[in-house]
Formats: structure tokens, C-alpha cells, sequence
């Protein structure tokens, strides 16, 4: 299933906070934990992770700290901060509303696997490449 | 003995992608050291499931993410980062230079004994306001020698590692013979007080003192038109630096009067006797520590000054030959007027070298190009009229230490601006390489020493100290 951009970076902040407030972690970590969060269906640009998380340090709702990695190599480590808590609340009432909002126009679960299966239809008919990369 | 092999192989490719992603100004240091650790993780978890090294470190770069979209990402998180600062205390990341926070106390110790010595010859009963000749004459000699330490200093220490440039024992003994026979000089010969002579010298004296400090700042390689191109340079980054520390200067000593005014305290004469003194002592050092220090990492100002300004300057000078010929030659300009004729040429030469200095590669030929060649044929022009003037004065007058020295300048001047003016034409039209101006203008240098030296050093007793 290819998740559309916008969609995975409007996740991605709430993402690394919530795997934040179950400890410390660093980059790597962080991407293999939301991989198999998802299952594998969401797919960062895994470098990008890092300016994200320099943003939500300056936003100080992480701190960074340098530690030394099992191999001996220099690695940062990132914590969750009592402010990166509140923020992740606010994110979980955010998504429980988008998602509360959409579950009510889904209606049933019959209509919304019709709804699936004609967006893949779609899908092929507009973009055959992209349906075929996905 | 294979697995070693392989090893070093990995190790050089991670290096190549880590400089590759240093690259981009975004991205700093830490940053990169963070995304390694990321790809070396990524790598060995890939090895564990099966793949070859190379296999690995090629699906991981893929999975880390293209530079561009890396960059672009970085700078809007930190987009300060693309400003580029000016550290002058970091670490040093080259072994060969001193390392940045001895520079520093070394700068401090010298810009703080410039400071003192502007002041050293009050001890002796030598105060400004009893004998300004004294410091006029010696402006120079108290300031530049703490300037050329400073490069002493750092071309001997940078050179003892690399082995390249050695600023030799003799190179420095004749720069401190240089300082010694100026020195004497200005204070042995028995000028007049307040003659033309003694202020001659007042105004070549710390010309022919920066040049000579131009041997320690080259690294003895005096010969070397590069390096003396480099010093082009650095003069024109030097004298923006000047020009910008004593903006706030002026900022400090207007709030120092005006605060202690408030407490009813006067401390004119504090900032006068000492701050501005000492202050400009000190910024002369601090000003050439800031030149070195932000070589190529802030663009020079002044080849975009000279951008700038050379158009104006171009249309004052059209306007200027214009109204004299519009005044039927009237070629009987008086003394200040030559005065101020002659500081004009003089900065027009100076928008001309530091246009050259700017030039990059290319040879072709630009708006700028011919805008410059305007400016030199009109100084030109310009230069001829106050020579012929010169000459009618000295026939008319005969020959003083002034109309010498404005006869030698313009001289100097109107044979820079012929020779600049024939190969600017050349290239205009033959498409000759424009590093020929450039050469011709480092070549042009050690003209200035020795017409500044000659003014000094004979000009005085040929018209017995007047």
C-alpha cells in the first residue's frame, strides 16, 4: 500500500514522540521501530528522520544527548521532554478527531471496502506506473 | 587477509559519502557523524540478513535519502547554517595552522601593545597636543610593527609544519631593518615643524611601512605575483574592517561621553587622550586578525564595492573632463584643487586593482569590463590635464617638496593607467587573456615602495627639511 506524503510527514512528529515516551532511542532505532509499527507499510526517507528530530529538540520537546553505541561509535540519543509529553497528547487528540471524523463517514465496513476497491481501479486507470510501483 | 581488504574498501566508501554529504553548508559536522552511525547501523543489520558489504552500503545510502532532498531538509530546520559565520574560535581542523584559541591570545597580547604603544611616548613628555608632527611622523612606526608580528608570527608557525612558504631569517631582518631605517628617519632628520616635508613623510612613511609588512604577510615570497595579489587583497579587506570597527567605535565613544555626561562626569578627555588612540591602535591588529581569519569564508567586500562604485565613479570622472575642457583647458587648477584630483586618481587606480583582484576565470568580456575601460581612459585624460598643471606650476614657481611629490604621483599614475588602459583595449578586442591586467598590476606594486621610499627618505634633505 503506498502511503501518500503528506499524510506520512503530518504522522511523522506524533510518530517519533509516541515511540519517544516509551524511552530513550536513537535515529535508527526509531525508523526500525515505526517499520514494524506499520508493518512496514509506512517508508521514511530515512535521513529525514534527523532534521525532524532537530526540529522537536529545538522545539525542546526532545533532548539530544551524545552517547557511545555498543560499537564504540559516538550516537545521539534522544529523550522525550515533559513538554514533548504535552505535545504528544495534543497530537493523540488531534488524530482521534481526524480519525473519529472519518470513521463516521465511512459508515460501514461493507461500503468501505467497495470504496478500496474502486480506488484501486482508479488508480490503474489514471497512473498505471504508480499503481504498478505501489 | 581478504576481509581486510574488503574492509578498508567499505571504510573508504563510507568516508567518499560523508564528505559528499558534507558538501552541502546544511549540513555541519554532527549532523553527518549522525547519519553515518545511521548508515553503518543500517548496513550491518543488512549484512545479518544476507547481503554482500557493497550490497548493503548501496541499499542503505538509497534508504537514507538523496542529498538534495537531505539538504533541503536540514537548512529549513536550520536555516541560519546558511549564513555563513565567521568562527574564530573553533577547533582546528587543520594541524598546520595555530590552533585558533592561540591566535587569539596572540592577537590580544598584540593589539593590547599597539594600544600601549601609542601611548608610550607620553612617558617622555610627547603629548599630542604639544607636538603633533611627532605622531604624525610616527602613526605608522607605533602600530604596523604589532601588525607585522602578527605575521611573523603566524607565517613562521604555519610554515614550520607544512615546510612550504618559509618566512626566512633574512626575509624578517630585512623587515626589521626596514621598521629601523623608517624610524630613524622620521625622527633623526631635522624637519621643519609643520613644513610640507615632515608631512610628506607623515603621509608616505606608513605606505612604504604597509608594503614592507607585505614581505611578512607573503611569507617572504615577495616575488610571487599571486601572493601579491593576495595582498592586494587583503589590504582592501583590511581597510573595510578599519572602516567597520570604527563605526563602532564612534558608537562606543558617543554613548561613553553621553552616559557619563549623565553622571555628570566629563569623559571627552578620557575618550580622546585614550579611547579613540588606543581603540584604533588595537582595531588596526584586530582588524588584520579578522582578515585572516574570514579569508574564504565571507565573500571580500571589496571587489563588490568596486562593482558598485565604478560606474559612479566613471560618471564623475566623464563629468569632471567635461566641465575642464568646457572651460577652454583651463589648466591653471590651484593647489587644493590638484590635491583633491590626485586622491581621486589615486582611488580610481584602487577601483581598477581591486576589480582586477576580483576577476575570475573566464575571459569573457563583460559590462563591467567596458565600463572600467571608460574610467581608465577618462583618469587618463584626467591625469594628463593635472600633470600638464604640475609642470605649469613648477615653471612657474619652481620646483618644491609638494610639486615633486604631486609630480612623482601623477607620474606613477598616468604610466599605471596607459600600460592598464593599452591591455584593457587589448582584451576588449583581441580577447587576450585578463590575467595579463593582473599581472601587470601585482608586477606594478614594488613601483609604489620605491616612489613612497624616495619621498621619505631623499625628498626631505633635497629641500633641506622645509
Amino acid at each position: 500500500m503506498y502511503i501518500p506524503k503528506d499524510l506520512v510527514a503530518a504522522s511523522a512528529a506524533p510518530l517519533v514522540l509516541g515511540i519517544l515516551a516509551e524511552g530513550e532511542s536513537y535515529g535508527y532505532a526509531i525508523v526500525k521501530r515505526v517499520r514494524d509499527l506499520s508493518d512496514g507499510e509506512i517508508e521514511w526517507t530515512d535521513g529525514l528522520l534527523y532534521p525532524l528530530l532537530h526540529r522537536l529538540e529545538d522545539l525542546e520537546h526532545v533532548e539530544g544527548t551524545w552517547g557511545t553505541a555498543e560499537n564504540g561509535r559516538k550516537r545521539k540519543y534522544y529523550r522525550i521532554t515533559p513538554k514533548g509529553r504535552e505535545s504528544l497528547a495534543e497530537h493523540r487528540r488531534q488524530w482521534q478527531a481526524v480519525v473519529g471524523a472519518l470513521r463516521g463517514t465511512w459508515g460501514d465496513v461493507r461500503e468501505m471496502a467497495n470504496e478500496r476497491s474502486r480506488g484501486w481501479q482508479y488508480g490503474w486507470r489514471l497512473n498505471p506506473i504508480g499503481g504498478l510501483a505501489t | 587477509m581478504k576481509k581486510t581488504f574488503d574492509q578498508t574498501g567499505f571504510e573508504e566508501q563510507i568516508a567518499q559519502w560523508r564528505t559528499f554529504i558534507l558538501e552541502r553548508r546544511a549540513v555541519d559536522a554532527p549532523d553527518a557523524e549522525e547519519l553515518e552511525d545511521h548508515l553503518r547501523s543500517q548496513i550491518a543489520d543488512l549484512v545479518k540478513v544476507g547481503l554482500s558489504d557493497d550490497e548493503a552500503f548501496l541499499v542503505a545510502v538509497k534508504r537514507i535519502g538523496s542529498q538534495d532532498a537531505l539538504s533541503r531538509e536540514f537548512a529549513r530546520v536550520h536555516s541560519s547554517r546558511l549564513w555563513k559565520q565567521l568562527v574564530l574560535t573553533g577547533d582546528a581542523k587543520d594541524d598546520s595552522r595555530p590552533s585558533p584559541r592561540r591566535e587569539f591570545w596572540v592577537v590580544t597580547c598584540l593589539a593590547v601593545l599597539a594600544a600601549i604603544a601609542v601611548k608610550v611616548p607620553t612617558l617622555f613628555g610627547l603629548t599630542l597636543a604639544d607636538d603633533p608632527g611627532f605622531y604624525l611622523r610616527n602613526a605608522g612606526l607605533l602600530v604596523l610593527p604589532m601588525v607585522t608580528a602578527y605575521f611573523v608570527w603566524k607565517r613562521t608557525r604555519v610554515s614550520r609544519a607544512t615546510g612550504i612558504g618559509l618566512l626566512s631569517g633574512r626575509m624578517i631582518g630585512i623587515v626589521v631593518g626596514a621598521f629601523v631605517v623608517g624610524a630613524i628617519v622620521a625622527n633623526a632628520y631635522p624637519f621643519e615643524a609643520g613644513g610640507s616635508t615632515e608631512f610628506l613623510t607623515a603621509l608616505h612613511l606608513p605606505i612604504v611601512l604597509w608594503l614592507v609588512m607585505g614581505i611578512a604577510y607573503v611569507g617572504g615570497e615577495w616575488r610571487s605575483g599571486p601572493k601579491r595579489m593576495d595582498f592586494i587583497r587583503f589590504t582592501g579587506e583590511w581597510a573595510i574592517y578599519m572602516s567597520l570597527i570604527a563605526l563602532g567605535g564612534g558608537v562606543l565613544t558617543a554613548l561613553t561621553v553621553g552616559t557619563f555626561n549623565l553622571l555628570n562626569v566629563d569623559a571627552t578627555i578620557f575618550t580622546q587622550d585614550w579611547l579613540l588612540p588606543c581603540g584604533a591602535a588595537g582595531a588596526a591588529v584586530v582588524a588584520a586578525w579578522l582578515v585572516e581569519a574570514k579569508q574564504g569564508v565571507i565573500e571580500n567586500m571589496a571587489p563588490v564595492l568596486t562593482r558598485v562604485f565604478t560606474p559612479l565613479f566613471t560618471l564623475l570622472l566623464l563629468a569632471l573632463l567635461g566641465t575642464t575642457l568646457w572651460n577652454m583647458l583651463d589648466v591653471s587648477l590651484d593647489r587644493d584643487a590638484l590635491i583633491v584630483v590626485d586622491a581621486l586618481l589615486v582611488f580610481v587606480l584602487g577601483l581598477v586593482v581591486y576589480t582586477v583582484s576580483a576577476r575570475t576565470g573566464s575571459d569573457k568580456v563583460l559590462f563591467i569590463d567596458r565600463v572600467q575601460f571608460t574610467l581608465v581612459i577618462t583618469a587618463w585624460a584626467l591625469d594628463g590635464l593635472v600633470l600638464a598643471a604640475t609642470l605649469a606650476r613648477i615653471s612657474e614657481w619652481g620646483w618644491s617638496a609638494n610639486r615633486t611629490a604631486a609630480l612623482g604621483v601623477n607620474l606613477v599614475i598616468l604610466a599605471n593607467l596607459s600600460w592598464t588602459a593599452w591591455v584593457s583595449h587589448v582584451m576588449l578586442h583581441n580577447n587576450c587573456p585578463f590575467a595579463r591586467l593582473e599581472r601587470f598590476q601585482t608586477w606594478y606594486v614594488p613601483v609604489y615602495l620605491v616612489w613612497a621610499t624616495a619621498v621619505v627618505v631623499v625628498l626631505p634633505p633635497l629641500f633641506s627639511f622645509s
